[in-house]
């Protein structure tokens, strides 16, 4: 079948109301970068989800961040879009051009020789995303253990994308008829890592690729379930998700981590929903290192409505501060700040 | 012992002569900047171009050039593009202390071989040296000088609803192989784009009085260039995503890094508005140029208005906006 044909079937299969939510932020940042909504007939409506790892961190923990950077002798090792996200009391770009060591790597592993040519500094490598990134922090954190590294620690961010769904679903404001679930994640934790979540709500999801076409055809494929009251979970990305997903992945993961409460923004504390360093790991952990305190900073940041967006409860544009006092250039919320985050991809391609 | 920069060659003494007289000199010099006076004396009648631009990229040797010839070509491009005879440079160096003096002679050598190239003399500069950890090896400031041929400056020309939108070549390059440098990885293909555009700016405003508009899309890349034009000249322009020249490697480096080549810096690539009944003969000409055989139409002015729009290759539409976060400093 080709796009027209796809879009053609799509057009035709139902007049309901349908709400899809696509959980990852690459999803939601490609359906945007190739105007995929323009194609849908006006019945479907693209619900963003939690899916950006940047996005879901609570205030208090970029407080507890910022404030690590800033108190303690710590240079700090991150990904690129976590040094612009502002805490309540800066950022880390801020404290960065105030003279603080902070340093922007690809890859974690860097974090490892920048320990290693400065002995005499402590660094502090913060870890954070879903699924997709673990294994490699996690590889990270276990050849540190094995070249014997005592200058740097870890905090780790880290959380699971099922609980967060399911989160979403249990708070039941807004009705979801399917799921577009993440490609990416989906890769580590397989289609089976989905079945817990498949089984007790029973709502279709279809796990996709980021190709404009996969994600068309993705859509169609759920339509259709949907249409025809077929609930299944389906791998529509076979070439990268295997049913088991990655299994050396995944025993590096949990090697490395175990589960644990996590705080994500919009959506509070859930139980199990991030991944904490197991006891043979200890010695890295920040948090045992300078724990993190009660967070004794005001919101400055009353209205800023991630939360909701995060959660689908509403568009971006629906916030008072969206395009006005908060754009990519001065973000107000992570939502704006991240190239995952809902509000910047509305921002950027234009989405009314 | 390896020859080093030190804060004494830029203290105004005898190892400040030498540095210039044995080394600068050497290089870069001719009747009039040998003269070593306090301005360079020239005479120019016409129109003068008039730019400055100053280079800080890192690392300052990358495959397909370094500092030196990125500061030459630089300005060399910000004069043509106006339609600009270059003519005359100025060169202000500034250097950390601990510097290779051979990898400032490397810096010096290719930037004569840029400046033969194009045929430009450099007559006046400067020297300073900066404490250790004070600068990054080395940064260059050029200004330049170029003189505008009656009735071929663009300028002033009104820029219409039909007009087309040209680009010389395949996009994203030189920002994209700087990244990728900086990361450790190198390959065969990955190279910056970096040429000087006079040789193909020039004849081109000499043959077609219906070229509106010129720029070279450096940081910002395309997509900034485009922004720019709709916001100066109030004008929609919708460019068409499967137009647009790009290598596949930098389609997949951009992929992978995550960065549109269409924000990427180019630094021998023009951005060209003209006169749709002039499309033939534009295109015909840069076709035959060694630095253009990939030019094509990636689209056209639309109208009144203030936004760029991209056809995807989904057949939507969506806005292109100027790039709004920090994709890389130091580029250029």
């Amino acid at each position: 079948m080709d796009i027209k044909e796809v879009v053609e079937r799509i057009k035709k299969i139902s007049k309901k109301k349908i709400n899809i939510m696509e959980f990852c932020g690459t999803h939601t940042h490609e359906i945007f970068r190739y105007g995929i909504r323009q194609l849908l007939p006006e019945n479907i409506h693209l619900l963003s989800g939690p899916g950006c790892p940047v996005c879901v961190t609570s205030e208090d923990d970029i407080d507890y961040i910022i404030d690590l950077a800033q108190n303690y002798d710590l240079g700090i090792i991150t990904f690129g879009d976590l040094i612009n996200v502002p805490g309540n009391n800066g950022s880390l770009n801020y404290l960065r051009a105030k003279g603080k060591e902070v340093i922007v790597v690809y890859s974690p592993l860097e974090s490892i020789n920048i320990a290693k040519q400065n002995p005499n500094k402590k660094y502090l490598l913060i870890g954070i995303g879903f699924e997709t990134t673990v294994p490699n922090l996690a590889f990270t954190l276990i050849k540190a253990k094995e070249e014997n590294i005592k200058n740097l620690y870890f905090l780790s961010l880290h959380k699971l994308t099922p609980p967060a769904m399911k989160a979403i679903l249990d708070m039941g404001e807004i009705k979801i008829d399917g799921i577009i679930g993440p490609g990416h994640v989906s890769t580590i934790i397989g289609r089976k890592g989905w079945e817990e979540l498949f089984n007790t709500y029973k709502i279709p999801f279809v796990i996709m690729g980021f190709k404009p076409e996969e994600i068309l055809y993705g859509i169609y494929h759920l339509l259709k379930i949907i249409e025809e009251e077929r609930p299944a979970l389906i791998n529509a990305y076979e070439k990268s998700v295997k049913e088991e997903g990655n299994k050396t992945a995944l025993e590096y993961m949990y090697k490395v981590f175990k589960k644990g409460s996590a705080n994500w923004r919009g959506l509070g504390t859930i139980e199990d929903s991030g991944l904490i360093l197991n006891e043979s790991f200890e010695e890295f952990d920040i948090r045992k290192i300078y724990p993190q305190k009660p967070n004794s900073l005001k919101s400055k940041n009353n209205y800023c409505r991630c939360g909701e967006v995060l959660r689908g409860v509403i568009k971006p544009t629906d916030c008072p501060l969206f395009g006005k006092s908060c754009t990519p250039e001065s973000p107000k919320g992570p939502c704006m700040v991240s190239s995952e985050g809902t509000c910047s991809a509305y921002y950027i391609y234009g989405g009314e | 012992m390896e020859d080093i920069i030190l804060l004494s060659h830029g203290n105004g003494g005898e190892a400040t002569r030498k540095l210039i007289e044995e080394e600068i000199l050497k290089y870069l010099g001719n009747e009039i900047l040998e003269e070593l006076l306090d301005s360079a004396l020239i005479d120019i009648k016409g129109k003068i171009a008039f730019t400055t631009d100053s280079f800080v990229v890192s690392p300052i040797f990358f495959k397909g050039g370094d500092i030196g010839k990125l500061s030459i070509y630089g300005t060399i491009n910000d004069l043509s593009v106006m339609g600009a005879k270059p003519l005359y440079i100025s060169v202000g160096f500034i250097l950390e202390e601990g510097l290779s003096l051979n990898e400032f002679r490397k810096i010096l050598e290719s930037m004569r071989s840029a400046i033969d190239e194009c045929n430009v003399k450099v007559v006046t500069g400067d020297t300073k040296v900066v404490e250790k950890g004070k600068g990054d090896k080395i940064y260059i400031n050029t200004t330049g000088i170029g003189i505008i041929e009656d009735g071929i400056s663009w300028h002033g020309r009104k820029i219409e609803e039909g007009d087309i939108v040209i680009i010389n070549g395949e996009i994203g390059e030189h920002g994209l192989s700087i990244m990728l440098e900086r990361l450790g990885i190198k390959t065969e293909e990955i190279e910056s784009d970096l040429a000087p555009l006079h040789n193909i700016t020039l004849p081109l405003l000499k043959i077609s009085s219906g070229i509106k508009f010129m720029r070279d899309p450096t940081r910002g890349g395309v997509a900034g260039v485009l922004n720019e034009i709709a916001q100066k000249y109030n004008v929609e322009i919708e460019i068409d995503e499967e137009k647009i020249p790009v290598k596949p490697w930098v389609k997949n480096a951009s992929e992978i890094l995550g960065i549109d080549p269409l924000y990427s810096a180019n630094e021998g690539k023009v951005v060209i508005i003209a006169d749709k009944k002039e499309e033939k003969k534009i295109i015909e000409f840069l076709r035959n140029h060694p630095l253009g055989q990939k030019a094509q139409i990636i689209g056209e002015v639309r109208g009144k208005g203030k936004r760029v729009y991209l056809k995807t290759k989904m057949g939507t539409k969506r806005i292109l906006d100027p790039l709004k976060k920090d994709l890389l400093p130091r580029i250029c």
